[in-house]
């Protein structure tokens, strides 16, 4: 569509993408019918169609962002099925990265949403802080309901609420893992922030698999949060201190012992190391650097595709796919985790409404819980019509907001296969 | 762009009293039901018509009937202008409003209310999206059949305005051959029920009448449409052809022998390019032309109608006959099909037409389409309901350069003439709008015009529902 920006304003190098992404919208609105907002609140305010509309609005004009761009902004989930589903190629993800940037950098949010967002940018990206503070949840469990009822306080209590209520035991830390086989090949695997302390088993399933089908495992020394958390917040400066940390820590790596692929586990990192080649485009010291992590960077199922697994026979346990948006849309990555589910033995069921997130989106349903609710409901409806044994998904965030909806047992899809191909039985699963 | 269709001027006294009227709406409707801020309102200045705008005074997205009546009973007893939105996906301005409109959008009205397969019907809310009607019964061995290529999103209450079409209308007819019953509130605010679950109603076909009206004789809130069986099998082919005169002539002797496959769509090669660098459905890039034909039935009845087509299309120098061989590939045939406007937004802006010509003329049409363009310096991409002499050209512009638009409106212009010059019409399935709204005095004389705005009238006297629309601006009757 058309678009007016002055030659001055297209200077600006971001500026001057986004407006490159805004011409290859025609406004069709496909992209509103697989919305979660829009088929949720029915606004068009709250569609990608309408977003886009209202950040051209707002950087055609140079205007700072005000409180009502702001809402609809945030309550994007930034699942990107508007993505996949747009014919025209719209870039919605980089058009909504620089949106956040611009609301980071022009507007002043209310008190209590500046101490929320501060809490969680200090917290989460850091395991040692963030296990502290499950720990001090513990306590505070029992008030949330009370603090869900104060609206400023609602984010405190939706954190409380999706707090796990044993933090996990502590996860080994930087290693080398040999190769239990013939020796194919060598990763690095990412660490993560918040999914070992949340799941310690998902990286340990994944080293066993790994090591077993004959691949040297680093974990390396140095290895931080990918930035995901506080680039999703529009802190741009601080996500990309992150991503140049972890862009040293793996070519480090690299150099030491050579890396087939940056193994990850969780679909919503992955998602932001492969963009870490845009994300660093214009800092010359990094640009080259980062676009190469970001073509090493594999999500396991990615990875274990490669290696040709031997199939198995069918060993009767029926497997819900959720497929994270991360992984679908941000990813495009389909057909491989189930194929690999297959191959092991699994039936494989997909809920209906697939395409549609689970509400976890990040932190999302700790900032925007009333809305996260509704589509935890109806994601775990969807999945519990399948009536599969277990559900299994590739994001950790995904089985957190999952769990606490759901009886049903929830695994990270490298759990299954690490126990199909010789590994042990996921606890989760002992009493099946 | 430069605006060459005009809007009505803004009723100042409406205009005036904007304050007022927003705090009379917020007592109607929940205040998230209610959208004024004038930031807020720019995203519903437009639709898929998107070069032409006017922001709205204010945005209503009611969840009943009830407020919905509510809304309308006020906006007549003041005079205000209201514009009915499903979901904004209109490629003729439909739902574009104007300055002193209330935009009246049924998004949050999105429930199906019964499925009745005793009677094969489906009961929906009008904010209800097309294809979602497809997949609560697909299931359960039953489809909705017209299929708009936005069916992704386009709402059954948008279906009704336009009485749109589809790919598959060839063989089950357009909305208004697969609607029973609606529900509709009057200008008034009145509610009234129209036709039911049986093929005919007692009295005059006032159903008939509201299909197509877009959004002018009142604002439906729940539809009753018809539920088909789906078919044993279904399967598109592929026929490639050197040029789009022969593809064309071939889609006339088809039809002209008394064969109705369920679709025959055609794509240009420009067409073609464009819907297999977005879908990679495989569709062949070394001809001139394409037919997808779609048959449906058993592999007895498909390969039977198969064979004549096949045999038909030889006598027109088909170059290629290839059939999907899987699900996935004939899902994938369609998706490139229905997504084809949008990813053309891949290479350029486009202005889409929708004239609809005798088949005979088909071919004739097609090559002076090219010689509209071509004299306007101006490309195009074919891509449209063959079989049913539907035409879609996209006219490819740039939309930041005010001249290339003009142009691309210009030769949008001559393009409808010559349909109707050629015994077709100035709209096959996608309205009037605004788009088309100054060409139909070449359709339709003044006896003709003035007794549909003789019924127009008999609904809405002042005028108020979408009234920049359909009509052209000067020979109304003043109000």
């Amino acid at each position: 569509m058309q678009t007016s920006f002055t030659a001055e304003q297209l200077l600006d190098p971001h500026v001057a993408e986004s407006e490159k992404i805004l011409r290859r919208c025609v406004h069709c609105g496909f992209c509103t019918a697989t919305c979660p907002t829009y088929v949720t609140l029915g606004n068009e305010l709250d569609s990608p169609r309408g977003r886009i509309y209202l950040i051209k609005d707002m950087l055609e004009n140079g205007r700072p962002a005000d409180a009502e761009v702001v809402t609809h902004i945030d309550r994007c989930l930034s699942c990107l099925a508007c993505t996949t589903t747009c014919p025209s190629g719209v870039d919605y993800m980089h058009l909504v990265d620089h949106a956040r940037v611009h609301i980071e950098k022009t507007y002043r949010r209310p008190l209590a949403d500046r101490l929320i967002r501060n809490l969680l940018a200090a917290v989460l990206p850091y395991p040692a802080r963030f296990r502290a503070a499950l720990g001090l949840a513990k306590l505070g469990r029992p008030f949330a309901p009370l603090l869900k009822r104060v609206p400023a306080l609602k984010p405190l209590g939706a954190m409380l609420e999706l707090a796990p209520k044993s933090a996990a035991k502590a996860s080994a830390g930087p290693a080398t893992h040999p190769p239990q086989a013939e020796r194919r090949g060598r990763v690095a695997i990412l660490t993560g922030c918040a999914q070992p302390v949340l799941d310690p088993r998902i990286n340990e399933a994944t080293i066993r698999l790994l090591t077993r089908l004959g691949i040297e495992v680093v974990a390396p020394s140095g290895e931080g949060c990918c930035g995901a958390l506080v680039h999703h917040m529009g802190r741009e400066e601080q996500a990309l201190d992150h991503a140049r940390h972890n862009v040293d820590v793996w070519l480090r790596e690299v150099e030491r012992g050579g890396l087939d692929a940056i193994i990850i586990t969780a679909s919503g990192c992955g998602t932001t190391i492969k963009d870490y080649g845009h994300m660093l485009r214009l800092d010359p010291a990094y640009a080259e650097k980062a676009a190469k992590v970001s073509t090493l960077a594999k999500d396991i199922t990615e990875y274990l595709s490669t290696l040709d697994l031997p199939r198995l026979e069918p060993q009767g346990l029926t497997v819900a796919y959720h497929s994270a948006c991360s992984m679908q849309h941000g990813q495009k990555i389909t057909m491989q985790p189930k194929n690999l589910l297959k191959a092991a033995g699994f039936g494989v069921r997909d809920p209906a409404e697939g395409h549609l997130c689970c509400g976890s989106a990040g932190t999302y349903n700790i900032l925007q819980s009333e809305i996260s609710e509704q589509l935890k409901a109806r994601k775990v409806k969807n999945i519990e019509a399948t009536k599969a044994d277990v559900i299994a998904t590739g994001n950790i965030g995904c089985i957190t907001q999952i769990s606490t909806g759901t009886a049903m047992p929830i695994l990270h899809t490298v759990e299954l296969l690490d126990w199909a191909y010789g590994g042990p039985k996921p606890g989760k699963l002992k009493d099946r | 762009m430069s605006e060459t269709i005009q809007f009505l001027p803004p009723r100042q006294a409406v205009l005036s009293r904007r304050t007022a009227i927003i705090a009379d709406l917020a007592d109607l409707l929940p205040p998230d039901c209610l959208v004024h801020e004038p930031r807020e309102l720019v995203p519903f200045e437009t639709d898929a018509f998107v070069a032409y705008r006017r922001v709205p005074l204010a945005v209503v997205l009611p969840r009943t009937t009830a407020e919905v009546a509510a809304v309308m009973k006020y906006c007549h007893r003041y005079g205000v202008p209201v514009v009915p939105r499903g979901a904004g996906t209109s490629l003729s301005g439909g739902a574009i409003p104007q300055e002193d409109a209330v935009v009246l959008g049924l998004s949050k009205m999105s429930r199906i209310l019964e499925v009745d397969y005793a009677n094969r019907t489906a009961t929906v809310q009008a904010g209800v999206t097309n294809l979602s009607i497809s997949e609560t019964v697909g299931a359960d061995g039953f489809f909705y059949a017209p299929d708009p290529s936005s069916q992704l999103a386009c709402t059954i209450g948008g279906n009704i305005g336009m009485n749109s079409g589809g790919a598959h209308c060839l063989k089950y007819g357009v909305t208004t051959n697969n609607l029973l019953g609606v529900k509709m509130v009057l200008v008034d605010g009145t509610v009234i029920e129209l036709g039911g679950k049986h093929l005919d109603a007692a009295g005059y076909d006032l159903l008939g009448l509201v299909c197509g009206s877009e959004g002018q004789l009142g604002i439906v809130t729940e539809a009753t449409v018809r539920l088909i069986a789906k078919p044993e099998g279904a399967r598109p082919v592929l026929f490639g052809f050197d040029t789009s005169e022969e593809a064309g002539s071939c889609v006339a002797d088809v039809i002209g022998s008394g064969i109705i496959p369920v679709a025959i769509e055609f794509m240009d090669k420009p067409a073609i390019e464009i819907c297999e660098a977005f879908a990679h459905a495989g569709y062949p890039l070394d001809v001139g032309a394409l037919l997808i034909v779609e048959v449906e039935g058993s592999e007895a009845e498909m390969d039977a109608m198969l064979k004549e087509i096949v045999e038909i299309a030889g006598r027109h120098g088909v170059k290629t006959v290839r059939e999907s061989q899987s699900a996935m590939e004939a899902a994938l045939i369609w998706k490139g099909r229905k997504s084809a406007f949008g990813a053309t937004g891949r290479i350029a802006d486009y202005i889409c037409m929708d004239g609809t010509v005798p088949l005979g003329k088909l071919s004739y049409v097609l090559k002076k389409t090219s010689e509209i363009t071509d004299s306007f310096g101006l490309r195009v991409a074919n891509v449209f309901h063959a079989g049913d002499g539907n035409m879609h050209p996209l006219i490819l512009f740039n939309a930041n350069d005010p001249e290339d638009a003009a142009k691309a409106e210009a030769a949008g212009n001559e393009i409808l003439k010559l349909c109707v010059d050629a015994g077709g019409c100035l709209t096959g399935e996608h309205g009037v709008g605004i788009e088309k709204r100054d060409l139909m005095r070449h359709q339709y004389s003044e006896a003709d015009l003035a007794q549909q705005m003789a019924v127009r009238a008999a609904f809405d006297e002042g005028w108020i529902l979408n009234p920049s629309k359909v009509f052209p601006l000067e020979g109304r009757p003043t109000t």
